[in-house]
């Protein structure tokens, strides 16, 4: 039996490196998605408006775990998305957090001031040009908050895919556990540091970029 | 649409938007189509997948699922509200005593996936507390937490000049809180409180993971059955259930929200909620 200490600065470290790749992955790829659902959620299309009002209402509504059960068991068995435990648990975490994206985004774009798209309407940017250039850039500012907390809550719903297969650092209470089992209370602490250092990363970084591009209004 | 990005169309913005409409409807009915094909191809829409549902015995062991989930989840938020109550106000406190204590155990458990306190209660405690212990203190630990914050902003969120007056002719701190700020806060905290519900009752799911009883372990048991061997079908059975319930908890609450603000009440939002 090896040493319990250097064990688990092993082990934690092994399962934090998936955390975070899981965090990276499904952070970028539901920002993706919810910038898109965003867009359609303010566009003059009614379809698209419709579209992106269902996708919040299903996806905010639907446990993770039922959304894993679907990405991990339900789709590979009929032949979809049969790639790693990993690339499904990206997967059901980005479509779910794409949904909370799209919120804080919108949120974001209904706090910008009318005049600012009515100025940028009367110089003649098109719908296109006054969303990229004039609305989105201030949007951002005001979602960065709301942004911030759904990345935390991000980063601990990643948690759920250990529990799909994916080696990841909650996973690792349990592998410890099993070989440890005399100090489960440590093992917990120390899973839970690691977690709480990177909520406040991520809440530390939200609010400093916020302080750097607060614009007065 | 928001107001904020669009002029009044003119005819050939109109026409252009008529244009979209088309496209996308169609781009749309297309993907659709593409789904269902997929789905049809893999034979997924077959009476073989759905059937099982209409089922006495099964319809009865989703029902009864159903009840053990949400009979977890309101034990849960029952206890969530008497600890958030506790420490929210120790936060308030005027003691460093309480308030510091109060506040390390507010931001930890916030901070801490509510996976991991579920497995821990487990692992640590699973035999005398059971499954459904493990996850009804864990989820109280987590939205207790959360629901301090709320509480407390609620609580901050009557004028001064209320508690003002509450001590002006002669009541104590505890009389304050009791008799002048908190049946004030309650009000305003009530849309926020039912979000929380929500989130409250789908984390009531990742009991599933330790096996505590609930709609989806019992879920799970019908596509295990060979002879239904149907997981997507029950992943999305499953998904439809909660949606509705939570949608109708969610409007409920958007619905007070927007009605206080109308009658211009102090009002602690949905989006004081926890996301996700």
């Amino acid at each position: 039996m090896p040493d319990y200490l250097p064990e688990l600065a092993d082990r934690l470290l092994d399962g934090f490196l998936v955390t975070l790749r899981l965090l990276a992955l499904s952070g970028l790829l539901a920002t993706a998605i919810g910038t898109v659902l965003a867009a359609m959620r303010v566009s003059p299309i009614a379809p698209l408006r419709a579209f992106g009002t269902s996708y919040v209402n299903v996806f905010r509504n639907t446990p993770l775990v039922v959304l894993f059960l679907i990405a991990v068991v339900g789709l590979p068995a009929v032949g979809v998305l049969q790639g790693s435990f990993f690339s499904r648990a990206v997967a059901a975490l980005s479509v779910y957090t794409a949904a909370f994206v799209c919120e804080s985004l919108r949120s974001g774009i209904n706090t910008v001031d009318p005049g600012q798209a009515e100025a940028a309407r009367s110089i003649g940017m098109t719908f296109g040009k006054s969303l990229r250039i004039v609305i989105l850039p201030q949007a951002f500012r005001a979602v960065i908050p709301p942004l911030a907390s759904v990345y935390i809550a991000l980063a601990k719903n990643t948690s759920v895919a250990g529990a799909f297969g994916v080696t990841e650092a909650t996973y690792q209470l349990s592998n410890l556990n099993r070989d440890f089992p005399d100090e489960l209370y440590l093992s917990f602490l120390g899973i839970a540091l690691g977690y709480i250092v990177i909520v406040a990363v991520i809440s530390g970084t939200a609010n400093r970029l916020e302080r750097r591009v607060a614009v007065g209004r | 649409m928001t107001a904020v990005l669009f002029d009044v169309p003119g005819p050939r913005a109109r026409r252009r938007y008529v244009i979209g409409t088309v496209v996308a409807g169609l781009a749309l009915a297309a993907l659709t189509g593409w789904v269902l094909w997929v789905l049809w191809d893999k034979e997924q829409i077959t009476p073989e997948q759905w059937e099982p549902f209409l089922e006495p015995n099964i319809v009865e062991l989703l029902y009864e699922g159903l009840i053990d989930t949400l009979t977890a989840a309101a034990v849960a938020i029952a206890l969530a509200v008497a600890f958030g109550a506790l420490f929210a106000s120790g936060r308030l406190s005027d003691h460093a005593v309480l308030r510091w204590p109060s506040i390390v155990v507010i931001e930890f458990f916030r901070a801490v996936p509510l996976l991991l306190l579920i497995f821990f209660l487990f692992l640590g405690f699973g035999g005398p507390l059971g499954t459904f212990w493990a996850l009804v203190l864990g989820l109280m630990l987590y939205n207790g937490s959360v629901l301090a914050e709320i509480f407390r902003a609620g609580i901050l969120s009557v004028p001064r000049g209320q508690s003002e007056a509450g001590y002006a002719i002669g009541m104590r701190k505890s009389q304050v809180m009791r008799l002048i700020l908190a049946p004030q806060a309650v009000r305003s905290m009530l849309p926020a409180i039912i979000s929380q519900c929500v989130v409250a009752l789908k984390d009531t799911a990742l009991g599933f993971i330790i096996g505590a009883p609930g709609i989806v372990r019992d879920a799970e048991r019908i596509y295990i059955a060979p002879q239904y061997n149907n997981p997507l079908a029950v992943g999305i059975v499953l998904a439809a259930i909660f949606i509705i319930i939570n949608y109708s908890l969610s409007r409920l609450a958007t619905y007070l929200e927007s009605r206080m603000r109308r009658e211009g009440r102090a009002v602690i939002g949905i989006e004081a909620a926890a996301e996700g």
